[in-house]
């Protein structure tokens, strides 16, 4: 029996058509928008202005706080602007314009494609390291990397979990890294070790990934408390949550970071970035973009920079086709539909998906008919349909109480429901007031 | 690009089910049962079944279309549904009068008045039924005789059920075993050649179509399972410390409407509780509810009554009976090495 995580959790149809597309690098553009903040926590403050030329790799803005991220220039060329444009969330949010001139990049950075598996530098250097290469969850969450490598005094790691679950349908860009990255993951795999002081690291990946439980797996053998975890195929299993019981079968309890039960997560594009940042002075200014759909020609894996326009990655993976309906940031079941094919690659953009118009809208909802399947494929152990209802009827107090902010959005509820009834919608927006109910309390 | 882009929230993509696959899904889980009341009652069975399925939906759309003025959604199987259940519930000899009251009561006063599919504290059909057969108690309380009765309507040669032969024989002063020998065998109650309502009779054609429900995730274990299972439970209890006196779990499992009840009236989406756990106390509670009325109470026969006293429940289930919430109880075991 393969490991699992105990509550609910759905099989949608796995669809990863471009499983066995080797990563391309994708040719420059012509122009970026980096946005400032690309991260949970903080926005960057920005350091330069209209008319400065840039390296890439060079600080464009700075970390505001703790839980924030330098932003470095993908590129190298000239400020064009600074602005606000609308991005992949659907805001208006402050960005730097690049136009690119040539591909130079800082001198510190180490270009070379040489494994470098010695670890020179202490596990404090690591964290600072991976702070100021601006590091973030690259699975979607964009968590910045290096508060995470610093555990609240009195928690102990004891173990990191590596997320290579990829439990989204469609998207590969994880798997494609775990292929034809795997030593670097391992050196990156190291490092995170080092800085959390811990000595057993488990890389989690579902069943549906054969070719990359093997391979990581020959080279994990040849290190010391590195395992490879193969899962059962079950969605959400990447929510970190999830993943954490999957693997160890501990639960992190309610409003509770992972560390409560002695576990860390780093999904393996994140780790793949840390080792860059740490090995070869990197900064996060590139990343692997999945462009699939079911009627896209050439369904890809790119290594594209960050500000890269959506529209250019479609265009390398064959242009839009005729009939498109939705262009989605992200994977079907958590990815958000974009408005205009204009917003920036950025550090949390895993894929982008293309849905031809049958597939593009939702059904009618009809009456609930309390057939109880949102509540047993809810992984949070939630009765989705009782918090739509509440959300309804403003009965915020008892959304509170029925644990409506323990909810991650996963969307197994709406996917799942017969009678296509928007739980997940109503759900995100009582989550909404029931938060500012609670940031007003305290 | 000229076209205009659908901008939606997550998630982009969906499972394909619908309300009337689902309803659609009970009806096929059904027709083994309607086939076995075919082969049974004949003639009988498909006058009650066609009338009962007819009146049914006719009574949705016309309370749809002229008391609510709405687009009539008789097409998504639900009242086609109650209608069959209707007519499994109800012996096959009765006027067609009465199965077109039985009708108008379960769609109109069971289902429609509460706001229709979704919204109704009873399973529908057994209001009909029970309606019916607390007003027109002699009606429908006379049960043609299986396979004799096969080209009859109306005037269908009659005979008890088990149930009521064990009922009368017990009280009578004999013992079960002596009972036993007047009334069909296991076998014979299992394959359902027993007297009964159109749709009860068939054991072996309703667990059939239980468990095509189960395989296609229609239904999960917990009702049925919890049903039968008290059921068992406290009969063999009784049974085993007073053998003579109390009839046997196995007869009590395979007569009367258990089997239909377990799998496909207490099973009813709307009328059950939507937790695993609410589900297990639910299954309980009828399969208690149904021994005491059938041991202690005056109706020879409970399962209906029991369905619905606790369906009167579900709402109080729903709000204590939660499901377990991710991260409730932090497991204390230490990581396990591989």
């Amino acid at each position: 029996m393969l490991k699992t995580f105990s509550i609910g959790g759905i099989h949608p149809a796995d669809r990863k058509i471009s499983a066995d597309k080797s990563i391309e690098v994708l040719p420059l553009p012509k122009r970026v928008v980096v946005p400032v903040a690309q991260h949970i926590g903080a926005p960057a403050k920005t350091e330069v202005k209209k008319g400065d030329l840039v390296k890439a790799g060079q600080v464009i803005a700075k970390s505001g706080g703790f839980v924030s991220a330098n932003i470095h220039s993908p590129v190298s060329g000239k400020v064009f602007k600074l602005d606000e444009v609308v991005d992949a969330s659907g805001y208006r949010k402050p960005v730097v314009i690049i136009d690119v001139e040539d591909d130079e990049w800082e001198e510190s950075i180490d270009r070379s494609e040489t494994l470098k598996t010695e670890i020179t530098i202490s596990s404090e250097e690591i964290v600072k390291k991976v702070g100021e290469m601006g590091i973030v969850g690259m699975g979607g969450a964009t968590f910045p990397a290096h508060v995470k490598l610093a555990p609240p005094p009195g928690k102990k790691c004891e173990v990191l979990i590596i997320n290579g679950v990829e439990c989204e349908p469609f998207l590969t860009s994880d798997h494609r890294v775990m292929l034809e990255k795997g030593d670097e993951l391992i050196v990156g795999i190291r490092i995170l070790m080092k800085a959390l002081k811990v000595d057993r690291a488990v890389i989690g990946i579902e069943n549906n990934k054969p070719d990359a439980i093997k391979h990581l797996s020959q080279l994990a053998d040849k290190e010391q408390g590195i395992e490879v975890q193969p899962l059962k195929v079950q969605y959400p299993q990447g929510g970190e949550k999830q993943l954490i019981d999957a693997v160890t079968g501990r639960q992190v309890p309610s409003g509770k970071l992972p560390i409560e039960v002695g576990a860390v997560v780093h999904n393996v594009g994140t780790t793949l970035a840390v080792y860059e940042a740490v090995q070869k002075n990197k900064p996060l200014i590139e990343r692997v973009v999945t462009v699939t759909g079911p009627g896209v020609s050439k369904p890809s894996n790119f290594l594209a920079r960050i500000g890269t326009p959506v529209s250019q990655l479609i265009e390398a993976a064959g242009g839009l086709p005729d009939n498109t309906g939705k262009v989605i940031g992200g994977g079907p079941m958590m990815g958000k539909a974009l408005s205009n094919l204009e917003v920036p690659v950025t550090k949390g953009s895993s894929g982008i998906l293309v849905f031809p118009h049958e597939e593009a809208h939702r059904k009618p909802m009809e009456n609930c008919i309390r057939c109880g399947k949102c509540v047993s494929v809810c992984p949070m152990g939630l009765e989705p349909y009782l918090l739509m209802i509440e959300t309804e009827k403003e009965l915020l107090d008892r959304a509170e109480s029925d644990n409506i902010m323990d909810c991650i959005e996963c969307g197994s509820c709406s996917f799942t429901c017969p009678a296509t009834r928007p739980l997940l919608d109503y759900i995100r927006l009582g989550k909404g007031k029931v938060g500012q109910i609670i940031r007003n309390r305290n | 690009m000229n076209q205009k882009l659908v901008v939606s929230p997550s998630p982009h993509v969906h499972s394909g089910d619908s309300v009337s696959k689902n309803m659609y899904g009970v009806i096929i889980a059904l027709i083994p049962a309607l086939l076995a009341s075919l082969w049974y009652f004949g003639i009988g069975a498909l006058i009650v079944t066609l009338t009962a399925i007819a009146a049914c939906v006719l009574f949705e759309w016309v309370i749809q279309k002229y008391l609510m003025k709405a687009t009539p959604s008789i097409s998504d199987g639900s009242a086609a549904l109650t209608g069959l259940l209707l007519a499994f519930n109800l012996p096959t000899n009765i006027p067609i009068g009465l199965i077109i009251i039985g009708a108008a009561v379960a769609i109109g006063i069971g289902k429609m008045s509460f706001g229709g599919l979704g919204n109704n504290p009873f399973n529908p059909a057994l209001v009909g039924r029970v309606f019916l057969l607390i007003s027109f108690p002699v009606q429908m309380t006379s049960w043609p005789v299986p396979v004799a009765s096969r080209f009859q309507y109306l005037d269908a040669t009659t005979g008890a059920t088990p149930l009521s032969v064990m009922k009368e024989g017990l009280s009578s002063g004999a013992s079960f075993s002596e009972i036993m020998s007047e009334i069909p065998s296991y076998l014979n109650l299992f394959m359902g050649n027993m007297g009964g309502s159109a749709g009860e009779v068939a054991g072996i054609a309703l667990v059939l179509g239980g468990l095509y429900l189960l395989v296609r995730k229609i239904i999960t274990w917990h009702i049925p399972v919890s049903v039968l299972g008290s059921i068992a439970v406290f009969t063999a209890i009784l049974h085993f410390s007073n053998p003579d006196d109390y009839a046997g779990p196995l007869f009590h499992i395979l007569t009367g409407g258990v089997l239909l009840g377990a799998f496909f009236m207490a099973t009813d989406y709307v009328s059950s509780p939507m937790s695993r756990k609410g589900m297990l106390l639910y299954g309980v509670g009828i399969g208690v509810i149904t021994v005491l009325i059938r041991v202690y109470g005056s109706y020879p026969e409970g399962v209906s009554f029991a369905i619905l006293i606790m369906n009167a429940f579900v709402p109080l289930i729903d709000r204590y009976m939660k499901p377990k919430r991710f991260g409730e109880k932090i497991k204390a075991a230490k990581v396990q090495k591989q």
